[in-house]
Order: C-alpha cells, then structure tokens, then sequence
C-alpha cells in the first residue's frame, strides 16, 4: 500500500452550476427572464410581490416560482392574484435545506409553463445566507431587506448583499417608530457594495413599489 | 446550514476522483468572503463520509484572505466588510482572493501491484 496525491480542482459548486447553466439554456429558449429575489425571513418578499402584482406590470407576463422549507401559505396568498405560481418545498421529510439550488428549480420547471410567460420571480426561501451561495440559473439578484432587522445588516451579511444588484430596503411606513437609522444603513450598504442601487419601499402603504414595478419591467 | 449541501458536494467530488480507490485526505481551499462555517464543514462531512470510500478521510482547510486591489493600485487584506479603497474611497475594486471554494486535491490509498512481472 502506499499513498498517492490526486489533483482535483474542482469548484465545489461545480455540480450546482452545470444545473444552473441548463437552467438558464431552458429560459432563455422559452425567453424568459428569471429573478432571484432573497431575503430573511419577514422581510417581505411575499407582500413586496403581492403589492406589485396587484397593481400589475404593463404587459408583462409574469409567474412566480415560491421556494419555501414547509407549507404552501405564500403560494396561495399569491394565486389569489391569478398570477401562475408554482410551489417548492425544500424539506423531504423532516427539516428542509435552507435555501433553493440550481436542482430544486430544475425538478420545478415541468410545472412551469415558460412559453406563457416574460418574467419568472423565484422567491427564495428566507434565508440571509445560504441562498446567497446557490446559482439556480436566474439573470437577475435581488434582495429585500427591512427597516426592522437594523442598520447592521449588510456589515453582517456581506455576501448576500454583494450578491445582489438591487436592495429593497422595507417597511419605510414604520421609521417613524423606530431607532433605525437610514443614513447608517446606506453608509454600511455603501461599504459592502459599493454604488448598489438601492429603493426605499413599503409594501404596506405601497410607498415606492412603482419604481421595484419599472425594474421588473425593465428586466423583462 | 448550507455546509450540509456543500460537504456532500465536496465528499462527491472527491469520490468521483477516487475512482474506487480508499480517500485519505481531501484538500479544500475556503476563501474567507464565503459564509462557510470550517468546522460545520468537518462535522458534516465526517457523517456524510460514512459508508464510502471517503470514511475516516481527514478534510484539510486551507482557509485564504481576502485581497483586494483597487483600480488606484492600492492593494489590501481585509479584515472587515469595507470594500471601498481605504486610499481613495473608490468603488472600482476587484477581489484577488477569498471568493475561492475548492477541493484542490485528493490523497487516495494505491494497492501495489504484486502480481508477477
């Protein structure tokens, strides 16, 4: 017996971008863009999609893709907007991965009727993380954070808010009660990614949701 | 928790380059702006590993600093997430290492050939 030294260098998300890759072949065949659209949990993705899809996007054909650990509850709250939305669960069992992978989606995209859309959003499981890790074949990252989880944030979570090329920036209709200090949040933001373009909206009041709208469209 | 997704594509990986062969270490490098968790990454791979050939295989982390260099020539380890030059305050920074997540290397068991020559 004696040892031998194998050269591998090999990504270790190497398996999960091929995925992503085909992924992405699949899209753009049908013509479809696709966001990835993260945050942590209670941010409000989910309200942030309803209040945008309420009011419409022009003549933008979109569909949702709801990745959550358990449960179908942000999947119905969307279906009542006669959007087509299609649910992942991560969890096989008994405790779900966290995120969604490049795999989760592709096992989804038979449900998924890409021909009859322009626009595909992937909700994200709540996560500030793991998500941040996982190609899963989208054009676009973006990312709600809210004013409620402090201005310490993208100091904490750098890698997902580098990930992304847009910040929703939440809940601005309850600055007026908090601490949260939105010129130290920004400075922060600016540290981790510098010149990212952030919007300040709320999906309560619907304070801003217009501009999130003219990006959706845009980036169809 | 993603570690658990990661360790099972690192023990993959190395399994693929084994090519049956009994894995005795796997060489991974981590790149410090990766959220990874090294001893999460041990733990998960340790269970994951058991029933393979890649069962009692030491994982070595090799962990790199991030480096970044600015368009200004600056050039810099960071220690926190501050990623504008702290020369110029420019944004436009390019990362020359600590996005790296890899296994570099394997080291397998060989049976040596004692058949007759």
């Amino acid at each position: 017996m004696h040892r031998s030294k194998v050269r591998v260098a090999t990504d270790v998300l190497d398996a999960n971008d091929t995925i992503a890759r085909a992924n992405r072949a699949d899209f753009d065949r049908a013509g479809v863009r696709v966001i990835n659209l993260m945050s942590a949990p209670g941010a409000g993705k989910t309200a942030l999609l309803e209040r945008v899809l309420m009011d419409g996007i022009g003549e933008v054909r979109v569909g949702v893709l709801e990745g959550d650990v358990q449960g179908s509850l942000d999947a119905e709250r969307l279906s009542a907007l006669h959007v087509p939305v299609t649910q992942i669960n991560t969890d096989p069992g008994f405790g779900g991965e966290c995120h969604l992978d490049a795999n989760m989606v592709r096992s989804a995209l038979g449900a998924i009727a890409l021909d009859e859309l322009d626009l595909l959003v992937i909700e994200n499981v709540g996560n500030l993380v793991c998500p941040a890790e996982f190609r899963v074949g989208e054009d676009r990252r973006a990312m709600v954070s809210s004013v409620t989880e402090g201005e310490d944030k993208p100091l904490k979570y750098p890698l997902m808010f580098r990930a992304c090329e847009l910040v929703l920036v939440n809940k601005i209709d309850l600055l007026a009660h908090l601490d949260f200090s939105l010129e130290r949040f920004l400075a922060n933001l600016d540290q981790v990614n510098p010149g990212v373009r952030h919007m300040l909206v709320s999906a309560r009041t619907g304070e801003g949701v217009d501009g999130f709208a003219r990006w959706l469209v845009d980036a169809a | 928790m993603h570690e658990l997704a990661l360790s099972r594509s690192i023990r993959d990986t190395a399994l693929a380059h084994a090519d049956g062969r009994s894995v005795l270490c796997v060489e991974v490098t981590v790149g410090a702006l990766r959220q990874v968790v090294p001893r999460s990454l041990e733990f998960y791979f340790e269970v994951l590993s058991r029933g393979t050939a890649c069962e009692g295989a030491r994982l070595q982390l090799r962990l790199a600093p991030a480096r970044l260099r600015c368009e200004c020539g600056q050039e810099w380890e960071l220690r926190e997430p501050a990623f504008r030059c702290p020369l110029c305050a420019g944004a436009a920074v390019t990362v020359l290492s600590g996005e790296e997540l890899t296994v570099d290397s394997i080291e397998v068991e060989e049976e040596t050939c004692t058949a007759a020559r």
